[in-house]
């Protein structure tokens, strides 16, 4: 017996979007993947700024990649001034 | 209004620490600047917990809301091509009815989000009737120079002799026939509260625009130029480069309109380019770079048609010179 699916009165009205994006994980659809050179980096934010994806977060001290929504298209490591970032093949 | 803050400067290092508005999740292709750009916005919004986002369809509404996930952490409204300004102004009039009634005590700071699609072609009417109206709100046209999300169709904004799959390259065509729209000017002559160009790799240019575009009074319009991977074809890391080449070869000025003084003001990363003109770069350095402008370059160079792209921008370079009183 297949599930009863929702009918018109059960969805909400209008098209209303209520999940949050973030449970779409648009980390898989990457094919390289920004490695940081801790060393080398000023902490500038340069790539917070820049990344598309809000895949880099900053807590104050340092950057934090994260790899569940980065989807590898390379403009953190295109655009830091020091060139700290390298993309590596998956 | 918040008006003690008339030089607001974003610092990455105060603003990494508010809350992503714009948040990860959202599906637009890997390495579109769009995302950068809502992002920007939305962290450089005077009131972030008080304002409303009313976008028209285009690449940015169709990846950030697929149903049912929503990437947008404000009250978010989507119409059609044709009527975002004019949802926005729906939005404000009853805001303004309720708060007569006593219903509200404040009315939220509006923000309008359309591709050029909406912003050049088919969007305009409701623009200009709601600039005209004087309604308060910022409306930020994100220009890919083509209808992108429904598979690259050629649209007000793109530029002459591009590549799009409706102005084919050919034999007897090579490429769109037609200049693109100033559309910038187009809305500043509207004579808004405030309008201004931007382009997405001066983030801190843009960013001060969007602050000032919202904390002023009365109607405000941002064209700012995000470009398209898919169908400029230039590799996807080097999306924020084609946005710096465009305005250091001066196809895309930036400059602001005020609507106070009613003056143009060259923006500092264009005032660079006409104060030492020596400093601008040809034009085809830009055009190489891009695979919807190859066949200039492959099989045969074609000097004239890139003589041309360079005449006509020249020809719009001069003309927001002398506007902002600077040729």
């Amino acid at each position: 017996m297949p599930k009863k699916l929702p009918g018109s009165k059960d969805i909400p009205p209008a098209g209303v979007t209520w999940k949050p994006a973030t449970e779409y994980r648009t980390g898989d659809w990457r094919s390289k993947r920004p490695i940081r050179d801790e060393e080398k980096c000023t902490r500038c934010l340069t790539c917070w700024i820049f990344c598309p994806d809000a895949a880099i977060s900053w807590d104050g001290q340092d950057i934090h990649f994260d790899l569940n929504y980065c989807k590898g298209c390379g403009i953190c490591a295109e655009e830091c001034p020091v060139n700290c970032i390298e993309m590596e093949d998956e | 209004m918040t008006q003690e803050t008339p030089q607001w400067r974003p610092r990455l290092k105060d603003i990494a620490n508010q809350e992503e508005l714009f948040t990860s999740g959202q599906r637009l292709c890997a390495g579109c600047p769009a995302g950068s750009m809502a992002r920007m916005a939305m962290h450089a919004l005077p009131r972030p917990k008080n304002t409303i986002v009313s976008q028209a369809t285009g690449c940015l509404e169709v990846a950030s809301t697929i149903y049912p996930y929503t990437a947008w952490r404000v009250p978010w409204m989507h119409s059609l091509f044709e009527n975002a300004p004019a949802n926005a102004s729906g939005i404000e009039a009853a805001y303004k009815a309720r708060k007569r009634q006593g219903l509200e005590d404040d009315i939220p700071d509006l923000l309008v989000f359309s591709g050029d699609g909406s912003g050049f072609d088919i969007g305009v009417q409701a623009a200009s009737g709601a600039i005209e109206r004087r309604h308060n709100f910022l409306y930020i046209i994100y220009d890919n120079h083509a209808y992108q999300n429904t598979g690259i169709q050629r649209s007000g904004a793109t530029p002459k002799y591009a590549w799009t799959t409706t102005s084919e390259v050919g034999k007897k065509e090579p490429g769109k026939l037609l200049w693109k729209k100033p559309i910038a000017l187009v809305y500043a002559a509207h004579d808004p509260a405030y309008c201004a160009t931007a382009s997405v790799y001066h983030w801190r240019d843009f960013m001060k625009k969007v602050r000032k575009g919202m904390e002023v009074e009365g109607p405000a319009v941002i064209h700012v130029l995000s470009p398209c991977h898919r169908n400029w074809r230039y590799p996807e890391e080097q999306g924020m480069q084609m946005a710096k080449l465009a305005v250091e070869t001066c196809f895309h000025p930036l400059w602001e309109y005020e609507g106070e003084t009613r003056k143009y003001i060259l923006s500092a990363p264009s005032r660079v380019f006409a104060l030492k003109p020596e400093k601008k770069k040809p034009v085809e350095e830009w055009l190489e770079l891009q695979g919807r402008f190859r066949h200039l370059f492959r099989p045969k160079r074609r000097d004239d048609l890139i003589a041309d792209f360079q005449r006509l921008t020249d020809e719009d370079w001069a003309f927001i010179q002398k506007l902002s009183n600077m040729g």
